[in-house]
């Protein structure tokens, strides 16, 4: 027997069927990845993972993959630099110290952008003199340069200032990666520690969910 | 015997004129400098001084240089930052204005110590004379403070 049904309910029934389900999925898709209200620039998506091939203080050859599982604050400087790049770094000190005992999940990356002055011995005693948590990195120049460009960090050599000294005028970024090393923050010194740490405790937060 | 009494008169007046020069000179140090310290950085780097001078007079003063026993060369700086890139220029001058005052300071002027002659050591004091444009100087004292110090304290 064929019953007879009205031309548009077999159309309909199926959206109908499935909006709801499908809002619901959405909204638990929401509520797991929840997109925090970050103080700093979110960056996830617009910049590559961190990646690199440097030498830390001890001359030994690190790459991006040793530092999988911490989160990473990169910064980049020289330590012929009295005035900013300690600025930056004590600043940085400020934030670890705010984030107490969650600040040994983060590492602070200092690398060099003046590697012809900048020995591994000398970046990693000047990164360690602000933070236990930071290492110093230096490379060739080719080495610097290919990770300086890879986030569009700048850097010239500044004019001879007598007795061989000279400035680097360099890039302010301080870059945040997660743990897998995926980009997701971009802060300047301007930013306040409480903005930094606040944004850094949200980023371990959602890693490392309670 | 008037001899004499002249000749003490004048010794006498010529001590008290000197001890009175001597005492006006520091009295009026061209400035007036507080909170003055030095950021200490590893493997002999070079090394930033701060302080605040204070100008308690009704003319402007021009600081021009700086120098000290313990480094080589001191040099005037001013950190800029702009456009998300940092810089640091030399500065020949710098006028504290009259009435007014000065901040060396992170990330602004501050005194660049390069190549410390022996070794900067985190508590200590460092003399450093500052020297102006009208000829005179004062010598200052630098607190020496660990790398990741926000100030003299």
């Amino acid at each position: 027997m064929i019953r007879p049904t009205p031309l548009t309910e077999p159309r309909t029934l199926p959206l109908r069927r499935w909006i709801w389900p499908a809002m619901l999925l959405f909204l638990a898709a929401c509520s797991r990845a929840p997109q925090p209200d970050w103080k700093l620039t979110n960056v996830s998506g617009h910049l590559p993972d961190l990646a690199f091939h440097l030498t830390d203080g001890a001359g030994r050859p690190v790459t991006a993959r040793d530092f999988r599982g911490h989160d990473v604050v990169l910064y980049f400087g020289y330590t012929h630099c009295p005035d900013a790049c300690p600025l930056t770094m004590t600043h940085l000190h400020l934030v670890m110290q705010k984030l107490g005992p969650l600040a040994d999940r983060v590492r602070i990356l200092f690398v060099s952008v003046d590697p012809a002055r900048d020995t591994p011995k000398i970046v990693g005693e000047y990164a360690a003199a602000f933070d236990p948590r930071a290492v110093g990195l230096t490379g060739s120049m080719n080495e610097i340069v290919t990770l300086a460009k890879r986030y569009r960090v700048a850097f010239t050599r500044g004019p001879d200032l007598g007795h061989g000294a000279y400035e680097v005028n360099h890039s302010s970024a301080i870059y945040v990666f997660d743990s897998e090393g995926r980009a997701r923050l971009l802060a300047s010194p301007a930013n306040s520690e409480d903005d930094i740490a606040g944004d850094l405790r949200l980023l371990i937060g959602m890693e490392h969910p309670s | 015997m008037s001899r004499r009494r002249a000749m003490a008169t004048i010794c006498w007046l010529a001590s008290a004129w000197t001890t009175h020069a001597a005492a006006g000179q520091t009295m009026s140090a061209p400035l007036e400098v507080r909170a003055a310290w030095i950021r200490w950085l590893p493997a002999g780097l070079p090394a930033a001084g701060y302080a605040v001078l204070y100008n308690r007079t009704n003319a402007p003063v021009v600081l021009v240089g700086a120098e000290s026993t313990e480094f080589a060369r001191t040099m005037i700086h001013r950190s800029l930052s702009s456009g998300g890139l940092e810089r640091m220029l030399p500065v020949a001058r710098l006028a504290v204005p009259a009435r007014g005052s000065i901040r060396l300071s992170p990330g602004g002027y501050h005194l660049m110590l390069i190549q410390p002659r022996r070794p900067v050591v985190i508590g200590a004091h460092v003399e450093i004379r500052l020297t102006y444009a009208n000829g005179r100087s004062q010598t200052v004292e630098f607190v020496v403070r660990p790398a990741n110090a926000t100030g003299p304290h």
